[in-house]
């Protein structure tokens, strides 16, 4: 069972697909491109459509999804763990 | 899918555009024409009404982009005939004039001088022949390039990146080889992507316009901008969906645009596309603004994927929608017409949702209601540049 997709090899985050995801839950992951599966334990609960850090992030940090970046690191985020507008800001506005 | 033979059974009209629906339009040229207008279609069973806000005391670019979308709205070949209303003779004439250069039935009245009675009873007097007449109009089998579609999506979430919207891309990779009219927008729903877009326009002509359209819908953003735009892009839905920023949500937003087809043409807000190809349409990100430029520029089928559920239709143009976010499959069945859901759980490749939305897409063209149209959604938006004199 797919838990979260990834979209290619190289993202930091990947983005949760299933309800119910808690904290301490073992996921398997898809990443789309490359057609594999890796493997990550959520830290935090995460709702559907929400994204999870693959990776530590500090602050200042660039998270790249699709291979391009999508915003900046303004809270340290710990691999595994809920990210989101909490953690996370665009560079454009 | 093999489209190299594809047909679609579509409404030919007399300046030989195809269309998918046959409706006899009620145009209110502007906001006090809306009573009447609505009266007309409630009088003349199977006519449509489309009520607007705008109309007065506007000039200029943002006047003439009015006029345009109204005449471009009546010209669309989903259209068989049209009743033009207007507080005065003048503005009445203009549009319906417009809308004749297509050879379709149209005529258009003045309230001034006659009040609403007398104006709502000549114009349904009007829409009576016209809708009896369209009744009689038969569907015929046309080849797939007399099809054009446009597309937009709307309440994003990180599903419409990674499933509806790539199943988009897909089928329009599909079309794109088969000349089809093709069209996407939301200029400012590029913003972190932008060089991407530039990137697949087919020459440099074609990337210095889409560059001029981007940057000045930026240097409107840059005069008024607040932080993250007021949650309005990305949007409230799109944060509860799970989008952070407008980079991740453009990235999203051009998987629409598949990996293939190239841009061969940027129009501005009025402006309808002289060839096949994809075209980009400068145009805002609000669904229903964008949808109902698409219907003025002629397009006659649009897809509409989305994540958190966004409900839209148009008057005129069948909204097909997709969507791979599994609760909002759930939740909001009735508004799906496309659940691509299986994607993003590996029982279905990309190939296959792409045919499953181009199988729905013949569906709706050969006449299947879509669910926004069966819901009874006809939002129609017009775009405003600045404020009425």
């Amino acid at each position: 069972m797919i838990h979260f997709v990834v979209h290619e090899e190289g993202d930091g985050v990947g983005v949760v697909v299933v309800e119910g995801v808690k904290a301490g839950q073992d996921l398997v992951g898809w990443i789309m491109e490359d057609d594999k599966e890796i493997k990550m334990t959520a830290r935090s609960d995460i709702p559907i459509g929400h994204k999870l850090a693959l990776k530590d992030y500090k602050p200042g940090d660039t998270v790249i999804k699709y291979g391009v970046d999508i915003g900046k690191v303004v809270a340290p985020i710990a691999r595994g763990e809920h990210t989101h507008v909490q953690n996370l800001k665009t560079k454009r506005w | 899918m093999d489209l190299s033979k594809a047909t679609f059974r579509g409404y030919k009209r007399e300046n030989g555009r195809v269309g998918v629906r046959n409706h006899v339009l009620i145009l209110p040229v502007d906001d006090l024409s809306n009573a009447a207008a609505e009266a007309v279609a409630n009088n003349i069973k199977g006519t449509i009404a489309i009520p607007h806000p705008y109309g007065r005391l506007q000039f200029g670019a943002d006047l003439d982009l009015h006029f345009r979308t109204l005449i471009g709205t009546g010209c669309n070949p989903n259209v068989a005939a049209v009743v033009v209303i207007c507080i005065e003779d003048g503005w009445a004439k203009k549009v319906a004039d417009g809308i004749k250069t297509t050879g379709k039935p149209v005529s258009c009245f003045g309230i001034e001088q006659h009040g609403d009675h007398d104006t709502i009873m000549r114009a349904s007097k009007a829409a009576k022949e016209y809708v009896q007449w369209a009744s009689e109009l038969n569907r015929e089998e046309r080849p797939l390039k007399d099809l054009w579609v446009s597309t937009k999506c709307g309440e994003s979430d990180t599903t419409s990146g990674c499933g509806a919207n790539p199943t988009v891309g897909n089928a329009f990779d599909k079309l794109y080889p088969h000349k089809v009219t093709l069209a996407f927008g939301e200029t400012t729903e590029l913003t972190g992507g932008e060089h991407l877009v530039a990137a697949r326009c087919r020459n440099d002509e074609v990337r210095k316009k889409f560059q001029f359209m981007f940057d000045r819908y930026q240097a409107i953003i840059d005069k008024h901008k607040t932080s993250d735009l007021s949650d309005s892009q990305p949007t409230k839905g799109n944060i509860a969906g799970g989008l952070t920023t407008i980079e991740e949500k453009a990235l999203g937003n051009i998987q629409k645009i598949g990996r293939k087809c190239m841009i061969d043409g940027v129009l501005d807000k009025h402006e309808e596309p002289t060839g096949p190809g994809l075209w980009f349409i400068d145009s805002s990100s609000a669904a229903a603004e964008m949808v109902t430029l698409c219907a003025a520029a002629g397009y006659t089928v649009h897809l509409f994927p989305t994540g958190q559920g966004n409900v839209i239709g148009n008057p005129i143009l069948p909204v097909i929608k997709l969507c791979a976010n599994p609760r909002t499959v759930r939740t909001m069945s009735e508004h799906v017409d496309v659940d691509v859901s299986g994607l993003l759980r590996k029982e279905m490749n990309p190939d296959q949702a792409g045919d499953k939305l181009l199988e729905c897409m013949f569906r709706t063209a050969n006449g299947r209601l879509t669910a926004a149209e069966a819901l009874g959604h006809r939002e129609f938006v017009l775009t405003r540049l600045y404020e009425s004199a």
